[in-house]
């Protein structure tokens, strides 16, 4: 049980560690690193702070801490892949309205174009 | 292409995507049987020479940045048309199933009834028109999910061969609908209390080229749809509701 718990600890490690070199190189825009950074720093206090697991333990009246903790980050991580399948549905959007003025723009640009050469 | 000053203009929109063995031909029917309409081919970053094929024929065109999926086209051609000045678009597909003899009688229909769409529908009278199982299946069954939905029978919520008005063009620049966006765009009008009517016309088999809808997709397209039907239904009776409370709150 204390060996999952470890795991789980290393893995918040790396997922911060993760996050914080793509945020210096650029990788990730500092406003999408921020849940990451949460989910990675809640993760690795609950797997440290036994107290505060066996707290959350009983309240939500789960058998065992490890458990508790992987059910929890499995809700966070849901939340934030939902997140972004939002922010990607926007981006979409807006990529294809910027791509159909694109077309629309050049278009106007090539009768100009070709009015011009005409009149010469 | 010239602007348009006349209140009944006409444009013909064809979204193509590597129909280069098909899109000439195409064209060159419509040019024969709507003389000095111009016809402008929406391309969708075609991999063959669709774009070239297209200005040989005579067409205009209008290629796309990156690949944007068949909706994204057709508002392309809407945009540009409503920019443009024309009081008719009528979308005809570039693989040669439409009969460009068709046309004239859509564009008549939308004219004398001032509704703002007209369907190009190939069930509307039986004319030998011939669609695959998995097609013929999907579309009776879009029909008794639509019948309630618009409170009207279409027979062909699928087809590809529309003619809207202006009013229409104005709605659809704001909003289309990306993927498959011909069931969803008939919602959208509905929604807003507006009129389609449908037109028999003749549909050929594909003789060149593949067809996007394939036995694969088929589930996904039946999901999509109706999901985009349910989320315009929800949305716009939302906002119905809500101006009704607005108006009956002022008044
Ligand atoms: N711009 C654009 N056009 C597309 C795309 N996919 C299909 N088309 C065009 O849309 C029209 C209809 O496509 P089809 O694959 O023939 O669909 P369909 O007619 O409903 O199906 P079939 O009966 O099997 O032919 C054709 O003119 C295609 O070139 C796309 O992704 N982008
Ligand atoms: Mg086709």
């Amino acid at each position: 049980m204390d060996r999952l718990l470890n795991v789980t600890t290393g893995l918040s490690v790396i997922l911060l560690v993760m996050v914080l070199v793509s945020v210096r190189r650029a990788h990730i825009r500092v406003e999408y690193s921020v849940s990451w950074l949460l989910a990675a720093a809640a993760m690795l206090i609950l797997s440290r702070a036994h107290l505060l697991l066996n707290a959350v333990r009983n309240l939500i009246g789960l058998p065992d801490s490890p458990l508790t903790l992987f059910l929890l980050a499995g809700g966070v991580f849901l939340i934030m892949f939902f997140r972004f399948s939002v922010i990607v549905s926007h981006l979409r959007d807006n990529n294809i309205a910027l791509a159909q003025r694109v077309a629309i723009l050049e278009y106007h640009l090539q009768n100009l174009r070709n009015h011009e050469s005409q009149e010469v | 292409m010239i602007p348009p000053n006349t209140h009944d203009s006409l444009l013909v929109i064809v979204p193509a995507l590597n129909e280069e063995a098909a899109i000439g031909g195409v064209v060159s029917e419509i040019h024969q049987h709507v003389p000095g309409v111009p016809v402008l081919v929406i391309d969708d970053c075609s991999a063959d020479s669709t774009i070239a094929v297209a200005r040989q024929a005579g067409a205009e065109v209008l290629p796309m940045p990156h690949h944007l999926g068949l909706g994204g086209c057709v508002q392309a051609g809407y945009k540009l048309a409503y920019e443009l000045g024309f009081q008719y678009v009528i979308r005809v597909d570039g693989d040669g199933q439409h009969d460009a003899s068709d046309i004239p009688r859509v564009y008549e229909k939308l004219k004398t009834t001032g509704c703002e769409m007209v369907i190009g529908s190939r069930f509307v009278a039986d004319n030998g028109s011939r669609t695959g199982a998995v097609r013929a299946l999907g579309i009776r069954f879009f029909r008794l999910v639509l019948r309630p939905v618009l409170g009207k029978e279409v027979h062909d919520p699928t087809s590809g061969f529309v003619g809207v008005n202006r009013r229409a063009l104005d709605v659809f620049r704001q909003s289309f609908p990306l993927e498959y966006p011909e069931i969803e765009a008939l919602v959208v009008l509905q929604r807003r209390r507006f009129r389609f009517e449908e037109v028999p016309c003749k549909m050929r088999p594909r003789t060149t080229g593949r067809s996007t809808i394939t036995a694969l997709r088929s589930l996904y397209y039946v999901l999509h749809v109706l999901l985009g039907v349910f989320v315009n239904v929800l949305k716009f009776d939302r906002r119905y509701h809500r101006a009704q409370r607005e108006r009956g709150a002022g008044g």
